[in-house]
């Protein structure tokens, strides 16, 4: 994975508690044995109509939302079901942070795998942000920080290992099959 | 002294966490299907990595697998082209890499979450991942039971372990006793209706007290099923001989000398006396009543004879009733319903088929009012069948089919119609969860039943009063 340093970009915001993994993407298109191409059901339901037209309405189908790669959004982000394939989606649409007050643990998890940001924020933080969709910030992964249009600097908490990782492009799975030693001592005191 | 969380961690750490690594913790049961695992499978094969414990490793179909027999055992194709790719490929990627596979022929197959405790593979003690949300239901034996994504289903193939941060633990205790016709379901309901559904974020839950200990293993999973709707990364009881009978005899339990090993082990698992809690908090079991959901999350949730809140200037409470179409203050059990459903890993067990076959019994279900069941495995099929339930609900004019998840998040093409209203014992209420624009109420079986007899949200009680 390539190491991700600092990004800047314009929010694009949903203004929604509790958005479980069902809304990022359905589970009609999780029949697929692939990863790749889920940006296009990426909040199916919601960019489109029942009847298969745009949802114009929809903050992501908002011509000023279009190139955003940091979306915010409400409490409770990425909740339900534990699919991957929602940080695939949001991921393989451009997405590269997700800012919320709080966020989902195992969608969390999955992000951190993936090199999706879940960037947790102050109750008064997240507020400002939900109010000013197109807020130019920049997220520095390295330092896991967080500016603001006014120049304010904010720390996110955010795994430690993640974040050695991902600012470097260290292979997690690499990490861990280096282990076997330690696991196959496991394994025989299980065994004895 | 020590919580019976503390006791099961410790015990798998590979490597302990450190501040700047997290640890390395081992799985003794890792459960696939089909939806999560061929990306993970995809891995192995990119990077030349053999499947290091395919003999802890077990595969079932439950997701995408159709629920009609013809499709199943009578040679009639699987209607949706893509749901019968990811079943073959599970096929060829279980045989390619060693791993025992419950096809969708076999008579042990059903849901994953059902299908681990029915064999007595769920174990007290043991850490057992699944990629899947609610495999937090496995946790009703004292196992550290969690979901994971694709990417850590991947780590698991090819180390037999995950890096994990040790998360925080939470006591719930549910002290007095429940009344009549009020189920787990419906404790569970409420406990998320009180706690939120972030409630538990970061925190593994212990249900304790009264209640949970009066419980039969079948409820307890019910319980911990849905710790996951309310955020928890973990739900678990503390085993006791309720466990030791359920899992006594079971295929893959301990058997003979290695029983006795095995439960003088598990006896020491409960939390010690005075171990602590990051969190604790008390509820009255009795005070509890059927619960149904009228909204779009599972805390959305009010009594069946209540009515629905009016939660004034909240624009999200007022999406969510809109996309319900239901109003503010109106009682629920006005509303009127089109399809229920009856099954999931959250209710599709054999006690839960009774239950709703109790009301059935002699009973028509309402007209307009389409019921499916769908029994978690078929086993328990098979079990339902023996007694007769099959035939309570076809004579009550349910469709009756093969197992599997299903209607509950309809993958498999058993879908709720849009802007339908589902009274459904599984446990997503989501925008969408059962198809585009589907509307669900979540329930028990016995609020279930009594609503496709009466064909709208029905108190049990009404019914079951004499």
């Amino acid at each position: 994975m390539e190491p991700i340093r600092e990004f800047r970009s314009r929010t694009a915001v949903l203004p929604y508690t509790n958005i479980d993994t069902d809304q990022i993407i359905p589970a009609r298109f999780l029949r697929t044995t692939t990863r790749e191409g889920l940006g296009r059901h990426l909040f199916a339901d919601w960019r489109s109509n029942p009847d298969g037209t745009l949802n114009d309405q929809f903050p992501l189908n908002q011509p000023d939302a279009s190139g955003c790669s940091i979306l915010v959004a409400g409490r409770n982000f990425g909740c339900g079901s534990s699919r991957e394939h929602a940080p695939w989606a949001l991921l393989d649409y451009g997405i590269r942070a997700v800012i919320s007050t709080e966020i989902a643990d195992i969608f969390a998890t999955n992000s951190l795998k993936n090199g999706l940001l879940p960037v947790v924020v102050d109750a008064a933080t997240g507020q400002w942000l939900l109010d000013h969709p197109g807020a130019e910030v920049s997220i520095d992964l390295p330092a896991a920080s967080l500016r603001l249009p006014n120049g304010t600097r904010l720390t996110f908490p955010i795994e430690a290992f993640a974040r050695y990782r991902l600012s470097n492009g260290v292979d997690e799975l690499g990490f861990l099959l280096a282990q076997e030693p330690q696991i196959g001592a496991y394994e025989r005191r299980l065994q004895s | 002294m020590k919580t019976m969380f503390q006791k099961i961690w410790e015990s798998h750490e590979v490597v302990a966490e450190t501040a700047q690594t997290p640890a390395v913790l081992y799985v003794d049961t890792h459960l696939i299907h089909e939806v999560t695992s061929p990306q993970a499978f995809s891995v192995l094969r990119e990077r030349g990595l053999r499947l290091r414990r395919p003999d802890l490793t077990l595969a079932t179909i439950d997701h995408s697998s159709p629920t009609r027999t013809e499709q199943i055992f009578g040679g009639a194709p699987i209607t949706i082209e893509s749901a019968a790719l990811q079943i073959r490929q599970l096929e060829r990627n279980c045989a390619e890499f060693g791993v025992e596979l419950f096809g969708l022929k076999s008579d042990q197959r059903g849901i994953v979450h059902i299908v681990g405790p029915e064999l007595g593979l769920t174990q007290p003690g043991n850490t057992l991942v699944c990629g899947d949300s609610h495999t937090s239901t496995h946790g009703a034996f004292g196992t550290l039971a969690f979901g994971i994504g694709s990417t850590e289903v991947g780590h698991v193939f090819a180390t037999q372990c995950l890096l994990q941060r040790r998360p925080a633990t939470f006591a719930l205790n549910v002290e007095g006793a429940l009344d009549r016709c009020v189920t787990a379901k419906d404790l569970i309901l409420s406990i998320i209706g009180q706690i939120g559904v972030a409630g538990g974020t970061g925190h593994v839950i212990e249900y304790r007290g009264a209640v949970i200990r009066a419980m039969s293993m079948e409820e307890r999973m019910t319980v911990c099923n849905m710790s996951i709707e309310a955020g928890a990364r973990a739900g678990m009881i503390a085993p006791d001989e309720t466990t030791y009978r359920y899992l006594s005899g079971r295929r893959r339990a301990p058997a003979g000398a290695a029983w006795e090993r095995a439960t003088e082990r598990w006896r020491l698992l409960p939390s010690d006396p005075g171990a602590r809690y990051d969190r604790e908090i008390t509820l009255d079991g009795s005070a509890i009543e059927p619960m149904v959901t009228y909204g779009t999350n599972p805390g959305m949730v009010v009594a069946v004879s209540g009515s629905i809140p009016d939660t004034k200037d909240d624009p999200v409470f007022d999406k969510a009733l809109a996309y319900m179409g239901l109003r503010a203050g109106e009682p629920i059990g006005n509303q009127p319903v089109n399809v229920v459903f009856i099954g999931s890993c959250t209710n599709g067990r054999l006690s839960d088929l009774r239950s709703a076959a109790q009301l059935m019994r002699g009973h028509k279900i309402a007209r307009g009012v389409r019921a499916l069941i769908v029994p978690g495995s078929q086993q328990i099929k098979k079990a339902a069948e023996e007694e007769g339930l099959d035939r309570v609900f076809i004579d009550a004019g349910a469709e009756w089919r093969e197992s599997g998840c299903s209607m509950c998040l309809g993958m498999n093409g058993d879908l709720v119609g849009q802007g339908e209203y589902s009274v459904s014992t599984s446990n997503r209420n989501f925008e969408g969860r059962q198809g585009p624009g589907a509307r669900t109420l979540l329930a028990s079986p016995l609020t279930a039943a009594a609503s496709a007899v009466r064909g709208r949200v029905t108190d049990p009680r009404e019914i079951l009063s004499s």
